[in-house]
């Protein structure tokens, strides 16, 4: 994330006229991100948890509806399978955090 | 209402156009308007990455985008700019420059390789046809619904590739005896050092099958770079989880990949359907392989409107796993009655293949129904098979159209 923000900077400083001439480098600059998490309790550890590896939208494009049961499993994914460095005593805060706003609320 | 959707017209990021400065190309991203996938919960944005005219957005980081169907009306090959976008590590190059890329061959090999791009390019190319498809295209119709990128059926494109076969390659690198599986990396890396890097193998055989490309042009253009510039691996006929973008590192292995996206993800159910009951967990699973059947109806989408009583033409396309499209039946009357399509010209077992009949309804609602055979004998299920991942749906799909 660190290093593709520092490149679009760069990139948008040096980035002059337009041409589509054969290149020897391509550069590309990604759009910003336009989601946020939604706001409600846990969302800052949310926030600060579940964007270090990718953007809201992946929450929010879930199945709705679902139950404590499914995001528990995604958080518990994220941190056994993705190395997410989530303590063992923030699975519930988030996971009861992300069934509230886009699960079934329970 | 879906406050997190929240990319709208008012958000448009005005381009300056494709820049070119120092002997570089840079190509900015635009954002604009909005689309309802036919699932719950399916609203996305529509907005312009690098390279690409609008597409559908399923995540901004990594980036993941989706093709919109209407493109597969216009033609049987699907344009650089709207071909789908599937990373899975937020890690990918956003800058390389072309004369310094190298591609290492290393591992169990007589003679190691450190090929430009410039090399690859002296050597025979091959060329072909071939579609490239997300393991889960489609997965936002599970029911039950299943966790992941919830994708409509645009994760799939036909393109014409250009390249070298990774068999040649392997040829100049001498692969040594004993060897089982040839992995690949690319320049895709994760944001955390403890997330597993995305590296993918296949078997040697496989890899030596004469069809496996290094491929360095798609649709006579450099690939873009959300697809792989300037090389990715093309696996025709298999799922796009092996076509390794920014292709770097192809290692000979003298046993089997067992890393998480082997081992763990992108596994099947280990039976002929790839399926298991619904909301169950299947006993022993395999990794994925090759794509099964599918076809669609292009040319109507679903709850769309077509003339009653006189003809029209309906048109679609069909593909399968490489061992090509031997006939397209339609029914027009919910499946009770099968009408064999015209098919169109082949451009080769990989590649979508066109299909289209002349219809003639009366007024009123009707379900038609597309169902592919391939020369094997692999059909399409007609009612959906389910898997807890989501992959590899091919149900008969069914286009409600309204004749008036």
């Amino acid at each position: 994330m660190h290093s593709t923000r520092v490149a679009a900077i760069i990139v948008a400083a040096i980035s002059l006229v337009a041409g589509a001439v054969p290149v020897a480098a391509l550069k590309i600059e990604l759009p910003p991100e336009s989601t946020t998490l939604r706001q409600g309790a846990g969302s800052d550890l949310a926030m600060r948890q579940c964007m270090t590896c990718h953007s809201a939208d992946y929450v929010a494009i879930q199945p709705p509806g679902k139950p404590l049961a499914f995001w528990k499993a995604e958080v518990e994914k994220m941190k056994k399978v993705y190395g997410a460095p989530i303590p063992d005593a923030e699975i519930d805060p988030i996971a009861q955090y992300l069934t509230r706003e886009y699960g079934d609320g329970k | 209402m879906d406050r997190d959707h929240s990319l709208t017209r008012r958000h448009v990021l005005r381009a300056l156009g494709a820049g070119a400065a120092f002997g570089s190309a840079t190509f900015r991203a635009i954002a604009a308007d909005t689309i309802t996938l036919p699932f719950a919960n399916g609203q996305r944005p529509l907005a312009q990455y690098p390279q690409k005219r609008p597409l559908i957005v399923v995540t901004a980081r990594p980036p993941q985008l989706e093709t919109p169907f209407e493109v597969f009306n216009d033609s049987v090959v699907t344009p650089n700019d709207a071909f789908f976008v599937r990373y899975h590590l937020a890690g990918i190059p956003t800058s390389i420059e072309v004369d310094t890329y190298r591609i290492n061959v290393k591992g169990k090999v007589s003679t190691p390789l450190s090929l430009s791009i410039a090399d690859l390019k002296q050597m025979e190319a091959v060329e072909y046809y071939a579609v490239n498809q997300c393991s889960g295209n489609s997965r936002g119709f599970f029911e039950p619904r299943v966790a992941g990128g919830q994708l409509a059926n645009g994760a799939m494109g036909n393109a014409k590739w250009r390249g070298v076969t990774l068999k040649s390659v392997l040829a100049k690198a001498g692969v040594q005896n004993g060897a089982r599986q040839v992995k690949f990396d690319g320049l895709d890396t994760p944001v955390l050092p403890a997330t597993p890097d995305f590296v993918k193998a296949i078997d040697v055989d496989h890899a030596l099958d004469g069809e496996v490309m290094l491929a360095y042009a798609m649709n006579d253009a450099d690939l873009p770079m959300l697809n792989g510039y300037p090389v990715r691996l093309i696996v025709p006929g298999w799922y796009g989880t092996y076509w390794v973008k920014h292709l770097t590192e192809i290692t000979v292995l003298d046993g089997v990949l067992n890393d998480f996206w082997m081992a763990t993800a992108y596994r099947i159910p280990d039976n002929t359907c790839a399926c298991v009951p619904p909301g169950t967990a299947p006993a022993t699973t395999v990794p994925i392989g090759r794509f099964d059947v599918r076809s669609f109806v292009t040319s109507v989408r679903d709850g769309g409107t077509v003339p009653a009583g006189k003809p029209f033409t309906l048109r679609g396309l069909a593909f399968d796993g490489g061992f090509g499209i031997r006939d397209v039946a339609v029914s027009a009357d919910g499946g009770k009655t099968w009408t064999s399509a015209a098919l169109g010209r082949e451009l080769g077992k990989y590649s979508f293949r066109e299909w289209q009949m002349t219809a003639t309804l009366p007024a009123g609602t009707h379900d038609i129904k597309v169902r592919a055979v391939n020369s094997i004998g692999q059909s399409q299920p007609g009612e959906p098979l389910w898997n807890p991942a989501g992959y590899m749906r091919n149900v008969v799909e069914t286009t409600r159209v309204n004749a008036v």
